[in-house]
């Protein structure tokens, strides 16, 4: 008996061998994995031939990677790891973390010593070493930014942690001007600083917070409710229909049109509801996704009213309360009116802060409403819903009333999508933005507005991120488009969050009222809800 | 009870109320009230249908048939069956506990006191409208809420934990804070499902403690279901006893703890036993009430359970289908069959009750018309040969000199004309056999040989028990040895024990 402890224990001690063994099981199920996938390419030729070909130096680097991936992993990552965990005898104390290992001062003036010569030499470059290197350059540029923030994260990351939520207010406020600010100076003109500052106020500004809002709109129905919504983004289409119909048959204004969407977008919410009050769970997954998909199926279809798949163009622009308007040809246009030069870059600078203040007041809503007996009776209700009835709170109401509050904020955003692309159609609406949404509350965590602004911004201005990855075809060859991967990083991404913080970013509750102290109920003891 | 109770009234007022799921009656005919100010405990073995009782009272099922009547302070009366589940509690003022702690564990101690003033805080916030833009008066009602939540978690003793996770709690603090929630919601009737499941013996001490604050403090009266013995004897007023899904006693703890229905179907006593037990109550006081109650044979009372023997008996469900209950499972109603028994066999000797017209029953129990509840069938009490139509000289010997007749044996022994030892004496392999079957019991005359014991008797000799029985250590129902007296003061003494047994209210 104990000989053969102790043989066992020789194997185990080994680190090395274990990894070579490790490393060669995992060469062999990528192997099996990919020589199909990878290893044979089937295309046709010119005359419309089955033709087979074989990449087998592709396979082959594919298979060594991921069998020294394992290596280094279980034979460096794995003993690292747990030495971590592990106090010097002497001091007491742990290792110091890798993220003080990794953040280091010296780095840091190297990194933005880097970065700052990088762009200054920025037009030049090309001119210097040629295309290819200066592609690498460029990502070194966007590795050193990409450093230097993660410093400024890292050592200020308790006052970040403290004040989260005015800091990133504060950032969100300023986000454009410092935009308009730094590509002005990058250009040496404001025009061109206007210019430059399009995309990045309105791809990625503009399309996050859209999505953070109807994230937090979904989050009161799931997050909050625990009612499980897959057709949202029907409230969403509906709110866009709204004000494109009604802004382009009777030339309504945004500003009436916008609570009008969100009315109509709640009594749509309450009657979804009606019939699902009885489901829950799948169930209730199951028929609002058919919701979802009927409203669209009517858009598409209602072609009288609706343009079929066409979709409605020249949905009229908001204006500023009336005041000065963003079409060049009116006589009160805003460089008219403040005289300014005609630049198309006002009107997203001024769609950005209408779409954070229509996010501030989402959460200012659902902060509010989380503190009042309803919101207190929609966490209740994702946590038991018997217990609630036994308290004599009314259950459909409840629901009701969280389906509606929801699908309203959902309007909302739709009516501002609509005002902001001048174009809707079907094809806006579409599953996938359902699931997204929904994604983006389940990784954020599901009740947590920081959390689930946090998922957006990484969601959603990840995937715009990887159309500016240009580089990539210099590296990959002039036919490699990033954006096709998005889809695949979007999934990885998603199961690497959700394995390494299952109940999303902010896993934590924070209670709605308190005695004594404020504390954060842990994630293990919240329900998800039955639907 | 009493002059003090009738002026408080009753609270709660359940009336033939039946509950079937498909074929399975879970409540069958159950009758009881429930008085203000005061405790009232629903015991009974697994399965009996307390919880089902809760349910039914709370909303949460709608029962077949019945009525269930609250009357709140105030004079407004409520029937509940009739409410919709969630204005039960809003509007009739009953909250409830559940058996599997349904606490929202997600939620602070605090959080989950302030979802149980859900509805007073609605209106407070003018149905969100006014909180949503701040107005004071909101305000002023959450700060009064949470001074309400926190003098509860005072009462439970959970103050110091206001800040943390329900789920996070002890199981014994969970229970307290499922009543203290319970209690936020302002109730007069609190309902609470085995409030001391699980609790260890402190814990229990404190619950038991609550309880009695609240009923004395808060002005809520408590319905209890519990399976703690302790818990019940020591906080109850009145207790109500179920056996698959009927009552099968009703009274205050003491009463309820000596009634034989009650240790039988708790204990699952063998036939000695409930013989032994139906003697020591006394038998007599049965009979009494049986002679003045409907025919056994011609149905069920309207409210009295136990008269209708097993639930399967008596039920018939309309699409044909039917949980039957195997007969021998109801320990009471074993006890009460034999009752039955006596009491069929004394409308036999009295002819002029047997036409009294039966009170009409209810119509769940008129399936039941068709087969007696008694199990002994009339047909077999001919079997006995030797009858005599009274006893010889007006004077019958005390039977229950012999070993294995005890009061209530040797009454169904005189009204099948008995009275002798000389008759017993006599009997043949026969007549063992008959006397057995409406006695219902198996063997056991053969076994302990009364036949024998009669003969030594007869010829005026004593056995052993016989001389015990003489001396008085034994007891018989005949107040000196020999003399074969009338009936003792001993079962006229048991009587008022079970004298509330019968009425449904």
């Amino acid at each position: 008996m104990a000989v053969t402890v102790s043989r066992e224990r020789d194997t185990v001690a080994s680190p090395m061998q274990r990894a070579l063994r490790e490393a060669f099981y995992a060469g062999a199920i990528a192997l099996g994995l990919f020589v199909l996938f990878i290893g044979l390419k089937t295309g046709q030729n010119m005359s419309n031939e089955l033709v087979l070909t074989q990449r087998w130096g592709l396979l082959a680097a594919v298979v060594i990677a991921t069998a020294v991936g394992r290596f280094l992993y279980v034979a460096y990552g794995q003993p690292f790891m747990a030495n971590q965990k592990i106090a010097d005898v002497a001091t007491g104390l742990l290792p110091a973390s890798v993220g003080s290992r990794f953040f280091q001062l010296p780095a840091f003036i190297l990194a933005v010593v880097a970065a700052a010569l990088l762009f200054v030499l920025g037009g030049s470059l090309a001119g210097w070493v040629g295309a290819e290197p200066a592609g690498y350059l460029q990502f070194l540029r966007a590795l050193a930014v990409i450093y230097v923030l993660g410093c400024v994260i890292y050592y200020f990351r308790a006052f970040i942690h403290a004040n989260f939520t005015k800091l990133g207010i504060t950032a969100l406020v300023l986000y454009p001007i410092l935009v308009v600010a730094v590509l002005s100076l990058n250009a040496w003109s404001i025009a061109g600083g206007l210019q430059g500052s399009l995309k990045w106020v309105d791809n990625f500004g503009i399309q996050i917070l859209i999505y953070v809002m109807l994230a937090w709109g979904l989050n009161i129905v799931v997050g909050l409710a625990g009612l499980l919504d897959l057709g949202y983004v029907a409230f969403y289409a509906l709110g866009a229909y709204a004000y494109a119909l009604l802004a382009t048959h009777y030339g309504l204004s945004f500003w009436i049109l916008l609570p009008a969407a969100g009315c109509m977008a709640a009594l749509w919410g309450v009657l979804l509801g009606f019939p699902v009050l009885r489901l829950r769970g799948d169930y209730l997954a199951i028929v609002t996704l058919a919701f979802g998909e009927i409203i669209r199926l009517v858009l598409i279809n209602w072609r009288e009213v609706t343009n079929g798949s066409a979709g409605i163009s020249g949905i009229p622009k908001v204006s500023f309360f009336g005041l000065m308007t963003f079409n060049v040809s009116d006589p009160n246009y805003i460089a008219k009116v403040l005289h300014l030069a005609t630049s198309s870059a006002y009107y997203k600078i001024f769609l950005y802060y209408l779409i954070l203040g229509l996010c501030l007041l989402t959460a200012f809503v659902t902060i509010r409403l989380r503190r009042l007996p309803v919101g207190r009776a929609w966490e209740a209700l994702r946590e038991d819903e018997i217990a609630c009835r036994s308290l004599g709170i009314n259950t459909t109401t409840t629901k009701l009333t969280a389906f509606a509050t929801g699908a309203m904020f959902g309007g909302f955003a739709g009516s501002f999508f609509a005002a902001r692309q001048g174009f809707v159609s079907p094809e806006s609406f579409v599953f996938l933005e359902s699931a997204i949404i929904l994604a983006i509350v389940v990784l954020g965590g599901m009740g947590s507005l920081v959390g689930i602004a946090v998922a957006a911004m990484v969601m959603i201005g990840g995937t715009e991120a990887l159309r500016e990855l240009d580089f990539l075809k210099q590296v990959f060859g002039p036919d490699f488009t990033p954006e096709l991967y998005r889809m695949l990083l979007f999934g990885m991404a998603m199961v690497i969050v959700m394995l390494w913080k299952p109940r999303g970013f902010v896993g934590s509750r924070e209670p709605t009222a308190f005695l004594k102290e404020r504390k954060a109920v842990s994630g293990s003891f919240t329900k998800e809800g039955h639907g | 009870m009493d002059a003090n109770t009738q002026m408080n009234g009753a609270i709660l007022q359940v009336d033939h109320l039946s509950m079937k799921f498909g074929g399975l009656v879970a409540i069958g005919d159950l009758s009881f009230t429930a008085k203000r100010g005061e405790i009232t405990a629903l015991i009974g073995p697994n399965g009996a249908g307390k919880t089902t009782v809760f349910n039914c009272i709370t909303g949460f099922y709608k029962p077949s048939e019945g009525m269930i009547t609250l009357n709140r302070a105030d004079g407004s009366s409520y029937l509940l069956e009739r409410l919709p589940n969630h204005e039960i509690p809003a509007r009739a003022k009953v909250a409830r506990t559940f058996q599997n702690i349904r606490l929202f564990s997600g939620m602070t101690l605090l959080e989950n006191l302030l979802v149980a003033q859900h509805n007073k805080l609605m209106k407070a916030s003018g149905y969100t409208v006014l909180g949503l833009f701040g107005f004071p008066s909101y305000r002023q009602a959450s700060a009064e809420s949470i001074e309400l939540a926190r003098h509860w978690l005072e009462k439970a003793d959970l103050v110091d934990r206001a800040d943390d996770p329900a789920g996070d709690l002890p199981y014994g603090a969970q229970r307290r804070l499922e009543i203290a929630r319970a209690m936020c919601t302002g109730p007069e009737l609190l309902c609470l499902d085995e409030p001391a499941a699980g609790l260890n013996p402190k814990e229990s001490a404190a619950l038991n403690e609550l309880l009695m604050d609240i009923k004395n403090t808060s002005g809520a009266s408590i319905l209890l279901i519990e399976h703690d013995m302790s818990v019940v004897m020591q906080i109850s007023d009145h207790v109500v006893v179920l056996e698959y899904g009927r009552k099968i006693s009703d009274g205050n703890p003491q009463s309820v703890r000596t009634d034989p229905r009650v240790i039988a179907a708790y204990l699952g006593v063998d036939d000695e036993e409930v013989e032994t037990v139906l003697t020591e109550v006394g038998d007599e006081d049965v009979i009494e009430q049986l002679d003045t109650g409907p025919d056994a044979a011609h149905g069920p009372g309207t409210s009295a359970s136990y008269l209708a023997g097993p639930v399967s008996d008596t039920v018939g469900h309309s699409e044909g289908e039917r949980v039957t209950v195997s007969k021998g499972a109801s320990k009471a109603a074993q006890i009460d069959a034999r009752a039955v028994t006596v009491a069929s066999k004394a409308v036999v000797a009295k002819p002029e009750q047997a036409t009294k017209p039966a009170p009409a029953a209810k119509p769940v129990a008129k399936a039941a018309a068709k087969k007696p509840a008694a199990k002994a069938p009339a047909a077999k009490a001919e079997g006995v040969s030797n009858r005599l139509a009274a006893p010889r000289g007006g004077k019958a010997d005390n039977l229950t000199r012999i070993k294995g007749i005890g009061a209530v044996n040797e009454k169904k022994l005189n009204e099948h004309g008995i009275f002798h030892f000389d008759q017993i004496g006599a009997w043949k392999k026969a007549d063992v056999e008959a006397a057995e079957a409406y006695l219902a019991f198996d063997g056991r005359i053969a076994r302990e040989d009364w036949v024998k014991q009669a003969r030594l008797l007869a010829q005026g000799k004593d056995t052993e028990f016989s001389r015990r029985v003489d001396a008085g250590k034994v007891a018989t129902s005949h107040a000196s040895a020999k003399s074969a007296g009338a009936t003792s003061g001993k079962t006229a003494a048991a009587k008022p024990a079970t004298g509330k047994r019968g009425g449904g209210k």
